[in-house]
């Protein structure tokens, strides 16, 4: 079975440092794989891998079947591998509403022509696409707060945002960094339902890096742990929880409180 | 109306001057200045595409102006005696296009490095490179050297000048009330999250200073064939910052307060005759007082990210 995702021993170093080393991960359609480590695991450095952000210094990633190897992050974008930040990184002097938009253009940008004419095709265009933004904030609940800047919605928001933007762009493959950072157990909660139900609506792979075990362990179906850039360990959330080079790498002060 | 305010105020303005015209006080003078104001807020709005909806701080408005205004002069000076009276408006328009183009040029090697610089060293990039064209026309025997131009035609007319201030302004704000602007203001914004959203940096960076080196191109085209005489050393980096002056204190990326802080430093300097030695010091300090008490820029109307 060909997977969506597919990393063949990725490495990549930063001068005498290697941040992630051989790393081995397959995702295939509709899963939702958590990645797991400690602080400084490289984890982030693995999101910035697979959206181009870094090239691997060795190793071959392939998204769909195609290899990313010099594909742009705008570009992979558009393929359909959309991403949230790890310190939210909102379009801070747009709205709600245009921060989606915004993130819609990828598959509907105007040529220059159009843009200045204001002939029909644009204003139908930008119609469609104004519907689909309220249609999306609708679904997630934002809608009430469509013409307020996207920097000051209360945290939780922000972050439920984020997502909405990055599925804005449509995307198969859908990374989360630390979602739930800074989120209080109420908030934790509702992220799990709102992960589970944008994955079963949109029928898209999640990928999910995520310090909260709780989070992890309640909704990914395989998880992968990263310890000093190597993945140490991978299997169902039972197999990880009872891995002892885990235990020994990341949960162990965990399974104490 | 959302994105039409500004093409009223242009239109508003240009009747009030049209009307002042038939009653005989608005004399040579007065219709100079009023041309300067068209042309700067040419370069304003232009240069604010690029600095405030896009981010990318530029201090080489003045060379993309310069480019403009020599070719187009240039053009005129050799075809113009050659050229029957009626075909003179077509000439002029060719050569303000051509000047423009060539400006716009200018603009995209610019948008260049640009795309691996940001912040203080773009400044400084761009900068250099306004000094660059300056001292390449200052060698440049077919330019006339250091003496530059003279004896061009004074073809820039009151309509001339407003008519392209007014194209400008439709096309910036047709462009920022679009996918385009949305691309600019999120490139300004984050460029990271930008490109993982799908859109590519590069191609609106480089968007953003092909269209404002092209306007700055115009405006120096019709400031040559007002001033009749250029010469090289008008278009140093002083000239840049008193753009980015217009800028700054009309309020990044808001076309409205760009508009009016242009038609304001341009008058404010005549107003500020009657004490010629002491107008620069008012000048700046006026500008200095505005900075510290509105920081955001002087005339913030609607939100950020429309053209208002």
């Amino acid at each position: 079975m060909s997977a969506l995702l597919e990393c063949e021993k990725v490495t990549i170093q930063f001068g005498g440092l290697t941040a992630v080393s051989e790393l081995d991960l397959r995702i295939g359609e509709r899963e939702l794989v958590g990645l797991i480590g400690p602080n400084g695991a490289g984890k982030t450095t693995a999101f910035n891998l697979i959206t181009g952000v870094y090239q691997p210094t060795s190793g071959r990633i392939a998204f769909r079947g195609q290899p990313t190897a010099g594909v742009k992050p705008f570009s992979l974008s558009r393929q359909g591998i959309s991403r949230t930040f790890q310190n939210i990184r909102l379009f801070a002097s747009m709205t709600v509403f245009d921060n989606v938009r915004t993130a819609m253009q990828g598959n509907c940008a105007q040529g220059l022509g159009e843009t200045l004419l204001r002939g029909r095709t644009f204003r139908e265009t930008e119609e469609r696409v104004a519907h689909e933004v309220i249609e999306l904030l609708k679904i997630f609940g934002l809608e009430r707060f469509r013409d307020t800047l996207g920097k000051s919605l209360p945290y939780g928001d922000q972050r439920r945002l984020e997502i909405v933007r990055a599925l804005a762009t449509q995307p198969r493959l859908l990374l989360l960094d630390e979602p739930a950072a800074g989120m209080n157990p109420t908030e934790k909660q509702e992220l799990m339902k709102l992960i589970g139900f944008v994955q079963e609506k949109y029928g898209i792979a999640i990928l999910l890096v995520e310090h909260d075990m709780k989070v992890v362990m309640g909704i990914c179906q395989r998880i992968a742990v990263l310890d000093y850039g190597v993945k140490i360990a991978e299997g169902t959330p039972e197999e990880i929880r009872r891995n002892p080079k885990v235990i020994e790498a990341y949960l162990g002060a965990e399974v104490t409180d | 109306m959302r994105g039409k305010e500004p093409l009223f105020l242009l239109l508003a303005v240009a009747v009030a001057i049209g009307c002042s015209f038939g009653s005989g006080v608005f004399n040579r003078y007065y219709l100079g200045i009023a041309i300067d104001v068209g042309i700067n807020v040419i370069l304003a709005v232009s240069l604010n595409l690029i600095n405030g909806h896009t981010g990318q701080f530029s201090l080489g408005h003045a060379g993309f102006m310069a480019v403009g205004g020599f070719i187009a002069a240039k053009l005129t000076l050799l075809c113009g005696p050659a050229c029957p009276e009626a075909l003179r408006p077509l000439l002029f328009l060719g050569g303000l296009l051509l000047g423009g183009g060539v400006a716009a040029l200018a603009g995209f090697t610019v948008g260049v490095p640009s795309l691996r610089l940001r912040g203080d060293y773009l400044a400084i990039v761009t900068l250099g490179f306004g000094e660059i064209i300056r001292v390449l026309f200052q060698t440049s025997e077919f330019f006339g050297a250091a003496t530059g131009l003279t004896g061009i035609p004074k073809w820039t007319t009151f309509g001339w000048a407003w008519a392209f201030a007014a194209v400008t302004v439709y096309v910036v704000a047709c462009l920022v009330n679009s996918t385009y602007g949305r691309g600019f203001i999120a490139v300004h914004d984050d460029e990271i999250a930008a490109s993982a959203m799908g859109i590519n940096p590069v191609r609106y960076k480089v968007t953003a200073f092909v269209i404002g080196a092209f306007f700055a191109g115009i405006a120096g085209g019709l400031y040559a064939h007002h001033k009749a005489v250029i010469s090289p050393s008008g278009f140093d980096f002083l000239k840049s910052i008193e753009i980015v002056v217009m800028v700054i204190l009309g309020g990044m990326g808001r076309t409205v307060g760009v508009i009016l802080a242009a038609i304001l430093l341009t008058i404010l300097p005549e107003l500020l005759r009657g004490v010629a030695e002491y107008r620069m010091i008012i000048y700046s300090l006026l500008i200095i007082v505005l900075m510290l008490t509105r920081p955001q820029g002087l005339f913030t109307f609607g939100k950020k990210g429309t053209v208002s």
